[in-house]
């Protein structure tokens, strides 16, 4: 068995980690599985995707930047897309979600997210039909780095941005007052409430959050493998088994928990077939829901 | 002639719809169990039903060539079995796992119907599925008009037994561990236990519409049983109004009404070359439509009661809260 699965596994690890950040997120401080989450990825992939396409209209061709497969307009664009990501998931929450939360029937909300994800899935079908696009159509040339494995400086930097992603992210929830109102929400929304946190400010940035780094995922996605309206929902449930598996409310657990679904991803590809790789997600989470139900880094519900 | 045809064909399609959503109704509007991969249970029935009854294949398992109802029964079987497992698994925790398990399970159901192709013939499905009137296929009016009498006695038959049960003693316990789960259990009533029981029969009466609707059409294929099926049938039960049989059966026939209206009139207004966009187009106006009803109506057209959330904490402030109301 070549070693190669494990660059590939970290790289799938690495989108299924940042998606599940989101994923985790919401669950914890707003108390629903948001079904909707994968949509945002391809919502912010397709966005980044148009604003290169405008940059490339209004300046013309950009070398890439060294070895990469593209330039800066890619990053600017993706700066604009996160931001794009996080107003939808905003903006989602404030005409659908919020109305609903305030009735205090959570799985209606879930199942809002649902119909939500079928809608937003089909206008970006719609808007840009059901055919892949890409970011480069380019090759890259992957360098060996011993033992067998191969990398291409794509997969290096993106790797890379992620490890720097997650560690900001991680640092904001625990280094600063809006992360530890983050977690006082999500451990007891009535004390905190009491304590005078602003809970409103405190969704606002779980959305923003969690949008933000469905963009970064989804264009991940499309620089490795292929822009297409349904690269989101496919992800969903590797999202949900990652975030389960970390413990829900848990940002080092859902990267972990990603990786390990990445990683094992891999490895069925290799060793079964590229087909069933649908079904390692699932049967991780029936896995853990038998066996340790609360995940690697979850608390009990109190 | 043509038109009574085709209202036959198509009242058909919408009692095995109807059919669907009654097993959802059992499940979510009678007990709160939240299944968003019912597409998957649909396909196992179907699939059931199909190796149960079509003659032998050499290139898959099976094809036992037996008889119909045998098929059929075997369908509510696998199903039930199931359903039984995964809400075995997942019931004792938090109900959003249920959700994600069951999404989890129709995303399995598909990825064996695409690749298993000794069990169920991959991507090309399975086809020359017997059908209970076959030999009636020359004359297409009486063969619809046949098929719609056995599904409608089937459709009829499964909504007579589910509002008894909703009625019996069974039906009291699900609704009050729906309504109150605490002082249901402090009765000694298992909760877990009696929602295994309900998703079972839910899922059961879902395998059965899909063993119906395999031999309707007599060919079935992994892309009947795609997402978009959960979704439409979620539609139909909260239009109808979840927790009323008669609100499934109605809302089943109206959405299904609306869906095939709206696709008839995209095929005649868009060109060809368009028409997968305006599909996607129907698809984003239906789900916009559910997320409407959710926000302006959550009760749909027959819903009778508000409902209450069971679990958690937001459960346990909604009963302080009508406590102290009282």
């Amino acid at each position: 068995m070549s070693l190669q699965f494990i660059v590939d596994g970290l790289l799938t690890g690495s989108m299924i980690g940042l998606g599940a950040i989101g994923v985790t997120l919401t669950y914890s401080i707003l108390r629903f599985s948001n079904f909707a989450h994968g949509d945002f990825m391809a919502w912010g992939t397709y966005a980044t995707l148009a604003v290169v396409s405008a940059i490339g209209a209004m300046v013309g061709k950009v070398a890439p930047i060294g070895p990469l497969s593209f330039g800066w307009p890619l990053i600017v664009a993706l700066v604009i897309g996160m931001a794009f990501t996080a107003l939808l998931a905003l903006l989602l929450d404030k005409v659908l979600f919020a109305r609903l939360r305030s009735q205090g029937q959570a799985i209606i909300v879930v199942m809002a997210s649902f119909g939500a994800s079928m809608a937003l899935r089909s206008l970006l079908e719609f808007t840009f039909t059901s055919r892949p696009t890409y970011f480069s159509r380019a090759i890259q040339i992957a360098m060996p780095v011993g033992f067998g494995i191969r990398i291409t400086p794509d997969q290096i930097t993106l790797l890379l941005l992620t490890a720097v992603l997650v560690l900001g992210v991680h640092l904001l929830m625990t280094r600063t007052q809006t992360g530890r109102s983050m977690q006082a929400l999500s451990q007891n929304a009535a004390l905190a409430r009491i304590v005078g946190i602003d809970v409103a400010s405190v969704v606002r940035v779980t959305w923003i959050i969690g949008g933000a780094l469905a963009c970064v995922a989804g264009v991940m996605i499309g620089i490795l493998v292929q822009i297409r309206p349904f690269m989101g929902f496919d992800m969903l449930l590797p999202m949900f088994a990652a975030a389960i598996l970390g413990g829900i409310g848990s940002i080092p657990g859902a990267v972990l928990g990603g990786l390990i679904i990445g990683l094992a991803e891999a490895g069925a590809v290799q060793l079964i077939g590229a087909e069933w790789r649908a079904a390692v997600s699932f049967i991780i989470l029936m896995a853990v829901l038998f066996v340790r139900p609360i995940g690697l880094f979850g608390v009990r519900e109190r | 002639m043509d038109l009574l045809g085709y209202g036959a064909f198509f009242l058909t399609t919408a009692l095995i719809f109807s059919l669907v959503t009654l097993g959802l109704n059992l499940q979510w509007g009678l007990t709160g169990l939240f299944n968003v991969g019912l597409a998957g249970f649909v396909a196992i029935g179907a699939y059931t039903s199909a190796l149960l009854t079509t003659p032998d294949d050499v290139a898959r398992l099976g094809g036992f060539d037996l008889p119909i109802v045998v098929g059929w029964l075997g369908a509510m079987a696998v199903g039930g079995i199931a359903a039984a497992l995964t809400g075995m698994a997942t019931l004792r925790l938090r109900s959003d796992y249920l959700a994600i398990t069951t999404f989890g399970v129709a995303v399995v159901v598909q990825l064996v119907a695409l690749n298993a192709q000794r069990l169920t013939g991959g991507p090309f499905g399975i086809g020359f599925i017997p059908r209970p009137f076959g030999s009636l296929a020359e004359t297409p009016l009486l063969f619809n008009l046949s098929n719609l009498a056995v599904v409608c006695a089937v459709t009829l038959i499964a909504y007579l037994a589910l509002e008894h049960l909703s009625r019996s003693p069974w039906g009291r316990v699900l609704k009050a561990l729906r309504e109150d789960e605490r002082a249901a259990i402090s009765l000694g009533k298992s909760a877990r236990f009696y929602r295994v029981q309900a998703f079972a029969v839910g899922g059961a009466i879902m395998a059965l519409a899909g063993a119906l609707q395999a031999h309707f059409t007599g060919f079935i294929a992994p892309d009947n049983y795609l997402p978009i099926l959960t979704f439409q049938v979620w539609v139909m039960l909260i239009v109808g109004g979840s927790g009323s049989n008669l609100g499934a059966v109605i809302g089943s026939i109206l959405v299904w009404a609306i869906w095939a209206g709206s696709g008839t009139l995209t095929s005649v207004l868009f060109p060809p070359e368009q028409q997968a966009r305006a599909a996607a187009l129907q698809i984003a106006a239906i789900g916009v439509m559910l997320c409407v009803i959710l926000l302006i109506r959550p009760n749909g057209l027959f819903g009778d009661r508000p409902r209450r959330p069971w679990f958690g904490k937001r459960a346990k402030a909604a009963a302080a809260k009508s406590n102290s109301q009282s």
